[in-house]
């Protein structure tokens, strides 16, 4: 959204509709979601029903930020799954005295969750170095660590569940603000922030530059490897969030289930939303109506009584209408 | 290409080197390493992913990639499974349908609605994963005993797994489309540069057709196989399958950016990260450490990480930018 030229609704006599459509079609498809449901679905103009789906599709929304920022500089991040397992076996590792002991819990708390998402974003940043420094491609250098991620959560915590019930660090995953679940303010706070740095800043147009024509940017003097490891790592400490998030909900941490399947969640949230796969445009809103909007739908299935495989089939047609109708949308 | 080509052929041979390497410190160190029982137990078990690992590396030669892989095994030993009862032929032929099926609709999401390959086999995995549970009423369908159907995937013939004798067929059949046919060489052509294939006149569409529905095929036997060996259709088995074949695919030196590969390689990269975990099994049971099984997806992804860092510095080598 933020790439797209200026359009020319008003300048030109005739309202093109076909161009509205295609331009609007996701936000459009989330409104005629909506108004269905609130035709059709009992009691879904409450509170509860807004929460429930807002934080269900919180911890994709914020993977999905980070796997924006990748995409739209052309790459790919399989990693985000893996990340947050290790991210949701630190923390715990930590403020339950496994690995070091901290007498005030409150610091362990602290200490343990901004360790775990600097190591996720240490690991993002790893996957940055290797795409740049070896020009190795992003599918397969992601690969090396969804496969042994998960691997060195599991080692570090030898496969073991860690239950826990502690409200000092369960906040981030059961407390409101206001009334609003936390996990849904740092996924707003998450979204503006990088929609701003999108449209706005140095860092957002290179991002653009480099997905768009990666060599032209670098003879214009972007610093290309740079900023793509920054984008990594940035997709390393989203991912470090939304696993904390994740334990936090389920008061307990495992690492053979954290994160399992994230990737694909957040790619498909980030290809219904609009942004281009191939890189150079990217919308970060684009990107948290693309996840509500395939929310919704399940939630509308299940709903309505329609079984949740039912809901996989709809899921899968869904992505290909989306981006089958942006390609339309461009030419 | 002749660089490509090169860079290619010292890592296909390095995949035999390290295959060889591995084997040879599994017989000196471990007993039994090299005995029948666990030969047939790792070619029986690893048959599965070298057959799903085969499609995928001419997906990959032809420039695609292949998410859908694992989900279509899961959706093939779930159908077979249903028809079991009808014997080792109708169960192999429906499960294979059932993956052509998925391929035949991978190669046209991604030919005739021109979407990017990797978003349009996300979908299709997810479909067919959603299919396998609404057809196995979200439980593992237990497969006849009665039939030969089990036969399949526990036989041997001479001793020799049946499950391997069929994988090391296809790999064969696949060798020789690859390196002695048109087809098999505008699979590499197409994967080197589609436009130029495009304009030398070979039927790109067609062609990239052909290797999705291959690989949907070879992933639906692989379900089959599945099926029968472990007694069950499992709808939720094969997650991950598609990484594990990308990685071995890789391992064995075949290029993701397409155009250059080698068939033989690909199952010396799937018998070498499969031996990676059994050479795991059989340290810890000498009792001097104790490793767990986890370790093993840790030692996988650094042994990935060594091979592609090693194709890059070569490809640089060769090739200053």
């Amino acid at each position: 959204m933020s790439d797209v030229a200026p359009s020319n609704l008003n300048t030109s006599p005739r309202f093109d509709t076909m161009r509205f459509l295609t331009k609007y079609s996701t936000l459009l498809a989330l409104l005629a979601l909506v108004l269905f449901n609130v035709i059709f679905t009992n009691h879904f103009i409450s509170i509860q029903t807004l929460n429930v789906n807002l934080t269900q599709v919180a911890t994709i929304v914020i993977v999905g930020v980070g796997m924006t920022l990748v995409i739209a500089t052309g790459g790919i991040d399989l990693s985000v799954g893996s990340l947050m397992a290790i991210s949701g076996a630190i923390a715990p590792l930590i403020f339950l005295g496994t690995a070091v002991h901290i007498g005030e819990i409150h610091v362990a708390v602290a200490v343990g969750m901004v360790l775990a998402i600097l190591v996720a974003g240490a690991f993002g940043w790893f996957n940055g170095w290797l795409i740049t420094r070896f020009h190795i491609q992003p599918i397969i250098a992601t690969l090396v660590l969804f496969i042994a991620g998960r691997g060195i959560a599991q080692v570090s915590t030898n496969g073991n569940l860690q239950p826990f019930k502690l409200g000092e660090f369960q906040w981030i995953g059961l407390g409101r603000w206001f009334g609003v679940p936390v996990q849904v303010v740092i996924m707003i706070a998450l979204v503006a922030l990088t929609a701003w740095i999108l449209k706005r800043s140095l860092f957002g147009r290179q991002i653009l530059a480099i997905g768009g024509n990666e060599r032209a940017a670098r003879l214009a003097g972007v610093p290309v490897a740079n900023v793509k490891r920054w984008v990594y790592c940035i997709s390393g400490l989203c991912s470090g969030i939304a696993g904390l998030v994740v334990i936090a909900i389920n008061s307990s941490s495992d690492a053979n289930l954290v994160g399992l399947g994230m990737e694909l969640d957040a790619i498909a949230a980030v290809a219904v939303g609009g942004t281009l796969l191939s890189g150079g445009r990217a919308t970060v809103t684009g990107t948290l109506i693309g996840a509500l909007i395939i929310q919704l739908v399940r939630y509308t299935l299940l709903a309505n009584g329609v079984p949740d495989d039912v809901a996989k089939l709809v899921k899968a047609a869904l992505i290909i209408i989306a981006v089958w109708l942006q390609r339309h949308g461009r030419t | 290409m002749k660089k490509t080509s090169l860079i290619a052929a010292i890592s296909s041979q390095g995949v035999l080197i390290a295959l060889a390497l591995l084997i040879l410190f599994g017989w000196l160190r471990y007993e039994n390493f090299l005995g029948l029982f666990n030969i047939s137990t790792v070619l029986r078990y690893n048959s599965m992913f070298a057959l799903v690992a085969l499609g995928m590396c001419f997906v990959i030669m032809a420039g695609g990639i292949d998410l859908s892989v694992g989900s279509t095994a899961a959706l093939g030993s779930v159908v077979s499974a249903l028809v079991s009862d009808q014997g080792m032929l109708v169960g192999s032929l429906v499960g294979i349908a059932a993956g052509l099926c998925v391929g035949i609709l991978n190669g046209f999401v991604i030919v005739k609605l021109r979407i990017l390959p990797f978003i349009a086999t996300l979908a299709t995995m997810l479909a067919a994963n959603g299919t396998a549970l609404l057809l196995a009423h979200d439980q593992t369908v237990s497969v006849s005993y009665d039939g030969t159907f089990v036969n399949l995937g526990q036989g041997d013939i001479f001793n020799i797994p049946i499950p391997a004798i069929i994988a090391v067929a296809a790999y064969a059949i696949g060798s020789i489309v690859l390196n002695f046919t048109s087809t098999g060489r505008s699979v590499l052509a197409i994967g080197g540069n589609e436009d130029a294939s495009r304009m030398m006149g070979l039927p790109v569409d067609r062609v990239k057709f052909m290797v999705y529905v291959l690989s949907g095929g070879l992933s639906g036997l692989a379900g089959v196989i599945l099926a029968s060996q472990f007694g069950a259709g499992q709808p939720i088995e094969g997650v991950g399958w598609e990484l594990f074949a990308i990685a071995s695919v890789v391992v064995g030196g075949t290029l993701l950016t397409g155009g250059v590969g080698s068939v033989g390689a690909t199952l010396a990269g799937v018998l070498l990260l499969g031996l990676i975990f059994n050479v795991l099994n059989f340290e810890n049971g000498l009792g001097w450490i104790s490793l767990s099984a986890y370790w093993q997806s840790v030692i996988r992804g650094l042994f990935l990480l060594f091979v592609v860092i090693l194709q890059s510095r070569l490809a640089v080598r060769d090739k200053p930018t």
